[in-house]
C-alpha cells in the first residue's frame, strides 16, 4: 500500500475549532470533547489537533514536532538541526500509550532558534529560513517528518479516532487560547501518521473537510513558488497557498480568502467600483490559486482562526458565539456539546470568511 | 501526356432516376465539373475536375448526387501507396513543389483521442451547470509576480494589459486574402457577439472592420502587410507571427491574382502583385531581436495592449517558449502541426512540426519548472476539433485555444483542402466576387456563434462533472486526465497517468 | 404584413428558388415525380445579367394594378395577399400586361398563375425562402 505522498488520497472529514477572543486559556480536553461528538465523520484513520498559545514558556522559539521512523533518522535530523539551529530544549513528546493507537513512530519535540550566522549567510528572513529547513528535512531525510514548526503553537496528530489521539497526546495537560481539531475519513488506508491532519507550516495550521477538484491546478501553480507538495493532500496545498498569499504576498486574511474562494464574476460585476476593481484584480492575478470543489477549512494562525467554505458551500460548517468565545465546526452538535447555551449560531455563506482574532491584537493596531 | 493521366481519386455519382436537370450543380461548381448536355438532355460530369467540396451534393434539391472514393487502384503496395505514385507522376510532369492546404491529414497519433477526462463520484459532488454558476471567463496576459500596496495599504492595480474572453476559445489568424471579406466579417461579428477575439492574420485590417477593434487581434508577420500605427492601435492585442503549424519555417505567398483592389489597399501593396512573406522576419534573427520587436510594438501602442508571440510547435518548443516568456511577450500562441493553411508545400505540411498536445505539455511544464508560467498566458491551436479537445488542452495547461479549421467548417468549409486553387465553392478561401457572395455573413456569423456557444455548454457540462466550477481551476489540472494506450514516455511528456492508475 | 424580399447582394443565381416553387405548386409529393423531364414554369424567376442576379416574384403591392385590371374579379387581395381564383380567370392576360414586375405568367391551363406565398399549396410557407441557400430571399415584416 502506498502512503501519503506516493499516492493522492482523497478523504472526507470532521473539523472543529474554538477560540477565546480575550485570550483566556482553553484546556485541550474541550476540543477533544467537541470533535469526539462527530465520531461518525471519521473512520479511525487519522485524527489531530492544533493548539495556539500552548507554549508560553518558550513563546519566542520555534517548536518543532517531529515523527521519526527510526533512531537513525532521528540522529540524522538532529545533526541537521544542530548545524542550522540553536536547540534550546529537546524531549520526547509525552504520550499515554493505548491499545487504540498503534504503529507509533518516535515523536520528538525541539524548541529552536535559527543560528544567527546561518541565518545571515542564507540572506533569508527568519521565517523563510525555518520553512526551507523544514521542507528540506521532510523531503531529504528519510524517515524524519517535521509536522509542526510554529512559535507558541503545536500540532498533535496520529492514525486513530481523534478522541483517542487527544487522549494519547495527553491534551488535557495543554492550555491555549485557540484550538482546532480534525477527524479523518480517507477513502483509502494510508496508515501513516504524517498524513493525518492538521497540516502546518510555521504558525499556520489547516484542518480541512472536503475534496477539492482544483487540486492539481493549485499544486502545479504553488510549486512554482518554492513549495513542494510531498503529501499530495488538499490540506497541504491549501496551507501552502495561504502561506504564500499571507506571508509572501502580504495579503490580508480576507483578501486571501477572496483569492481562494473568489466570488463569481457575476457577483463581482455588481459590486461597488472600488471593490469590483480589487476583486477583479485578485481573481485575474491569482487564477491558479482559486480553489474549487467542496471544502470547509479552519486556518489557525498566530492570534486567531479563520473559517472558510468553498464558494458553493458544498461542505457543512457552522459558527457559534458565546461571550468572548467563538466556535466553528462541521456540525452544530460539536459546538453544543461544549457550549449548550450559545448567544448566536449561524452558518456562513460559501466563500464568506469568518475571521476571529485576539482582542489584544486589535487594540495594539 | 498519357503518362500524366491520373484517374480521379473521387468520383461524382449521379442518380439519374433522381436528377431533374435543374443545373444547380453546374451553376455552383467553380471547377466546372458539371454541365448540361442539351442533345442528350442529361447532366454530365468530369470527376477529374471535382475537388470533393460537396457544394453540389449539398445544394442538389433531389439528393441525386454523391461523391465516392474511387475503386480504381494501382496494384496494392504497402510501401508505394497510390498517393506516392500519383505524386511522383505529378512532379515528374511539372517539376514543381506540391502544394496543399488545410491541416496535415496523415495518420499520426492524435493525442486528444488518447486522453480521458475525469468525473466526480461520491467523495466530491459533480456540479450541475444548469443550477449553479459555471465560469468560463478567462483573462489572458501576464500576471504580476508581486502584489503592491499604496501608501494607504491598499492593493495597487499593477496588472499588465489583459484580454478578457467570455469563452476560452478565440478565432485564430486567417488573413484577408487567404479568406474572403465575408468570412472575415462573419468572424468579426461572431467574436463581438461571443465576447472573444478574431485575428486579422497577416493581411492587415480592412477599413470596414475597424469597428470590431475591441474584438480583434491584429497580426504582424514577416511580410508586414498592412501594418501601420493605426492598425496596431485598432485591435485589442497585437500578435507577432513567428511561425505557423502547417508550415513551420516557411513564409507565405498570396498570388497576385488574389490581390484585387480591396486587398491591395488593405495590404498596402500594388494591385496584382504577389504578396510574399519571407520565412524569417528580417529584423528577427534571434531571441533578443524578438524582444526588441515586442517592445517596439508595445511602444507604438503605448503599453496598452498585450503582445502575443505565435510560434509553430517544433522540436525544442519548450526552450523557445521560455525565451519568449522572458522576452516580454504577454501571451504565447503555439500552433500544432495539424493546423490549417491556405497553401503550403505538401511535404512541409505533412512532415514538419510536432503534435500540439505534446508541445503544450512540454511548454507548460517547462515554464512552471522555471517559475515563469504566470508571466505569460498560453493559447494553443492546430486542430481543436471539439469541446473535449478544448477541455483537454486547458487541463494540460493552456489558458485558451485558437480555432480556425473548426470555424471555417462552421462557415461551410468541407475540408476539400483545395484552398490554394482560389476557387472555393463555399465563398471562404476565394476572392472571386461571385464566389465570395456565397458566404452570407448574416448566416455565417450566426453559425460561428452557435458552434462556440454549443462548445461552451459542453465545456460547462464536462467541468461540472469534474466538480469544477471555474475554468481557472481546470487550467493545468492534469490529474483530471488519464492516458489510454500511451507509452511511459508519452505519459511522462504529457505529465499524466495512465487510465486505471 | 410579412412579404417576400429579395436581396441581390446574396443571390447566387442558382435558380433553386424556381425549382422549389415549381415543386411546391405541383401537388406532387416528391420533387423527382413533379419535375423529372418537365420544363418548369415557376411563379418566381431569376433575372440575371452581368454577374448580377435576383429573384422576381409577386410583391403583393399595397395598391395592385393587377387586381384593378382584372376583368372578372379573379384576382383579389385577401389580408394583403393577392390571390387568384383560377375558376374565374378567363385568360385575358390584362394583369400580365399591367404588372410592372412581370410577376404574373400564364399557367399550363390557360389561367394565369402567380405567387400566393405558398398559402394554397403543400408547402404552407414560401418554399423559395426555405430553399434559398444564402438567405437572398427572405419572408419578413418590414416597415
Amino acid at each position: 500500500m502506498l502512503k501519503e505522498g506516493q499516492v493522492r488520497i482523497p478523504s472526507g472529514c470532521a473539523i472543529s475549532g474554538v477560540i477565546s477572543k480575550s485570550g483566556k486559556k482553553i484546556n485541550g480536553e474541550r476540543i477533544v470533547k467537541s470533535i469526539a461528538t462527530m465520531h461518525d465523520r471519521s473512520n479511525g484513520l487519522g485524527g489531530g489537533f492544533a493548539g495556539y498559545g500552548i507554549y508560553p514558556q518558550y513563546k519566542d522559539l520555534y517548536a518543532f514536532h517531529v515523527f521519526y521512523d527510526s533512531n537513525k533518522a532521528r540522529e540524522e535530523c538532529e545533526r541537521f538541526l544542530d548545524r542550522h539551529f540553536d536547540i534550546i530544549n529537546l524531549s520526547k513528546i509525552p504520550v499515554r500509550p493505548s491499545s487504540k493507537i498503534t504503529a507509533e513512530p518516535l515523536i520528538w519535540r525541539y524548541f529552536v532558534n535559527p543560528l544567527p550566522t546561518k541565518l545571515t549567510d542564507s540572506h533569508l528572513d527568519e521565517k523563510e529560513f525555518v520553512s526551507r529547513s523544514v521542507i528540506r528535512i521532510n523531503s531529504q531525510i528519510d524517515g524524519a517528518y517535521v509536522f509542526s514548526c510554529g512559535k507558541n503553537m503545536g500540532v498533535f496528530k496520529a492514525v486513530g479516532y481523534p478522541e483517542d489521539v487527544g487522549d494519547y497526546f495527553r491534551l488535557e495537560e495543554y492550555d491555549g487560547y485557540a484550538w482546532t481539531a480534525h477527524g479523518r475519513y480517507p477513502t483509502n488506508t494510508p496508515g501513516w501518521w504524517g498524513g493525518a491532519h492538521p497540516f502546518a507550516m510555521l504558525d499556520y495550521s489547516i484542518v480541512h473537510n472536503g475534496e477539492i477538484s482544483s487540486y492539481d491546478a493549485n499544486r502545479r501553480d504553488i510549486e512554482m513558488y518554492g513549495y513542494k507538495c510531498t503529501l499530495q493532500t488538499d490540506t497541504e496545498v491549501i496551507t501552502y497557498i495561504i502561506d504564500y498569499l499571507l506571508r509572501k504576498q502580504k495579503l490580508s486574511l480576507s483578501d486571501a480568502a477572496s483569492v481562494i474562494a473568489a466570488p463569481f464574476w457575476s457577483t463581482i460585476e455588481n459590486m461597488p467600483k472600488a471593490q469590483k476593481e480589487k476583486l477583479t484584480y485578485l481573481r485575474s492575478a491569482f487564477p491558479g490559486l482559486l480553489i474549487t470543489g467542496p471544502f470547509s477549512i479552519i486556518l489557525g494562525f498566530e492570534g486567531g482562526l479563520m473559517a472558510l467554505n468553498d464558494r458553493l458551500k458544498l461542505r457543512s460548517m457552522v459558527i457559534g458565539e458565546k461571550d468572548d468565545m467563538v466556535y466553528m465546526a462541521s456540525e452544530e452538535c460539536a459546538i453544543r456539546i461544549i457550549e449548550p447555551d450559545l448567544d448566536k449560531l449561524w452558518s456562513p455563506r460559501g466563500g464568506e470568511p469568518v475571521i476571529v482574532t485576539l482582542d489584544s491584537l486589535k487594540s495594539s493596531k | 501526356m498519357a503518362i500524366d493521366f491520373l484517374y480521379p481519386e473521387y468520383e461524382i455519382k449521379r442518380d439519374r432516376d433522381k436528377c431533374i436537370c435543374c443545373r444547380v450543380c453546374e451553376r455552383q461548381c467553380a471547377n466546372e465539373a458539371h454541365w448540361y448536355d442539351a442533345e442528350l438532355q442529361m447532366m454530365m460530369c468530369d470527376s477529374a475536375k471535382c475537388v470533393n467540396c460537396h457544394r453540389c451534393v449539398s445544394l442538389c434539391p433531389t439528393r441525386a448526387l454523391k461523391i465516392v472514393k474511387t475503386d480504381h487502384t494501382f496494384k496494392e503496395n504497402a510501401n508505394w501507396t497510390g498517393e506516392h505514385i500519383a505524386e511522383i507522376y505529378r512532379q515528374a510532369g511539372t517539376g514543381g513543389v506540391l502544394l496543399s492546404s488545410m491541416g496535415n491529414p496523415k495518420k499520426y497519433p492524435i493525442y486528444w483521442d488518447k486522453m480521458l477526462i475525469n468525473a466526480s463520484q461520491v467523495t466530491n459532488p459533480p456540479i450541475d451547470p444548469l443550477r449553479e454558476p459555471m465560469e468560463t471567463k478567462v483573462f489572458l496576459g501576464a500576471k504580476p509576480g508581486r502584489v503592491e500596496f499604496n501608501a494607504k495599504g491598499e492593493i495597487k492595480n499593477n496588472l499588465s494589459p489583459q484580454l478578457k474572453l467570455e469563452v476560452p476559445i478565440m478565432f485564430s489568424a486567417m488573413s484577408y486574402g487567404s479568406i474572403s471579406y465575408n468570412a472575415h466579417e462573419s468572424l468579426a461579428r461572431a467574436a463581438k457577439e461571443l465576447g472573444t477575439f478574431y485575428n486579422t492574420g497577416e493581411g492587415g485590417l480592412h477599413e470596414d472592420f475597424y469597428k470590431y477593434g475591441e474584438n480583434t487581434i491584429v497580426q504582424v508577420a514577416s511580410g508586414r502587410f498592412g501594418v501601420h500605427k493605426d492598425y496596431l492601435n485598432a485591435g485589442a492585442a497585437i500578435e507577432i507571427k513567428m511561425g505557423q503549424g502547417a508550415k513551420p519555417g516557411i513564409g507565405g505567398h498570396l498570388p497576385g491574382i488574389k490581390v484585387r483592389e480591396d486587398i491591395s489597399r488593405t495590404r498596402m501593396i500594388p494591385e496584382g502583385s504577389d504578396a510574399i512573406s519571407p520565412a524569417p522576419h528580417h529584423d528577427i534573427y534571434s531571441i533578443e531581436d524578438l524582444r526588441q520587436l515586442v517592445y517596439s510594438l508595445k511602444e507604438a501602442s503605448d503599453y496598452k495592449k498585450p503582445v502575443i508571440v505565435k510560434i509553430a510547435a517544433v522540436h525544442n518548443v519548450a526552450a523557445i517558449a521560455s525565451g519568449i516568456a522572458r522576452g516580454g511577450a504577454d501571451i504565447i500562441a503555439i500552433d500544432g502541426y495539424r493546423g490549417g493553411t491556405g497553401a503550403a508545400p505538401t511535404r512541409i505540411r505533412d512532415n514538419v512540426g510536432i503534435p500540439i498536445e505534446l508541445a503544450l505539455a512540454a511548454v507548460d511544464q517547462r515554464l512552471r519548472e522555471e517559475g515563469i508560467r504566470n508571466n505569460v498566458s498560453i493559447v494553443v491551436g492546430g486542430s481543436i476539433r471539439s469541446s473535449a479537445d478544448v477541455v483537454k488542452a486547458i487541463a494540460l495547461g493552456a489558458d485558451a485555444v485558437y480555432i480556425a479549421t473548426s470555424a471555417l467548417m462552421a462557415l461551410g468549409c468541407h475540408l476539400c483542402r483545395s484552398c490554394q486553387k482560389g476557387n472555393c465553392n463555399w465563398g471562404i478561401a476565394t476572392q472571386r466576387p461571385e464566389l465570395v457572395r456565397r458566404l452570407n455573413p448574416d448566416i455565417g456569423y450566426k453559425r460561428l456563434v452557435n458552434l462556440v456557444t454549443a462548445w461552451n455548454h459542453e465545456i460547462k457540462e464536462i467541468m461540472g462533472g469534474m466538480g469544477i466550477n471555474s475554468i481557472e481551476s481546470l487550467r493545468g489540472n492534469r490529474l483530471m486526465l488519464r492516458g489510454i494506450g500511451l507509452t511511459e514516455k508519452e505519459l511522462s511528456i504529457l505529465g499524466i497517468k495512465h487510465a486505471g492508475e | 404584413m410579412k412579404r417576400i424580399y429579395v436581396n441581390e447582394k446574396w443571390c447566387l443565381g442558382c435558380h433553386l428558388c424556381e425549382y422549389y416553387c415549381a415543386f411546391a405548386n405541383s401537388g406532387k409529393d416528391s420533387m423527382v415525380k413533379a419535375l423529372k423531364n418537365v420544363t418548369i414554369n415557376p411563379r418566381i424567376r431569376i433575372e440575371e445579367r452581368g454577374g448580377i442576379s435576383f429573384a422576381v416574384s409577386c410583391r403583393h403591392c399595397e395598391e395592385p394594378l393587377c387586381t384593378k385590371s382584372c376583368i372578372t374579379g379573379a384576382l383579389t387581395v385577401n389580408d394583403g395577399v393577392i390571390q387568384i381564383d383560377k375558376d374565374k380567370c378567363v385568360g385575358c392576360y390584362t394583369c400580365i400586361l399591367t404588372c410592372p414586375y412581370g410577376a404574373i405568367v400564364p399557367s399550363e391551363t390557360g389561367a394565369i398563375q402567380k405567387c400566393e406565398l405558398c398559402m394554397n399549396n403543400s408547402a404552407g410557407k414560401p418554399a423559395c425562402v426555405a430553399g434559398c441557400p444564402n438567405k437572398a430571399i427572405v419572408f419578413e415584416e418590414k416597415e
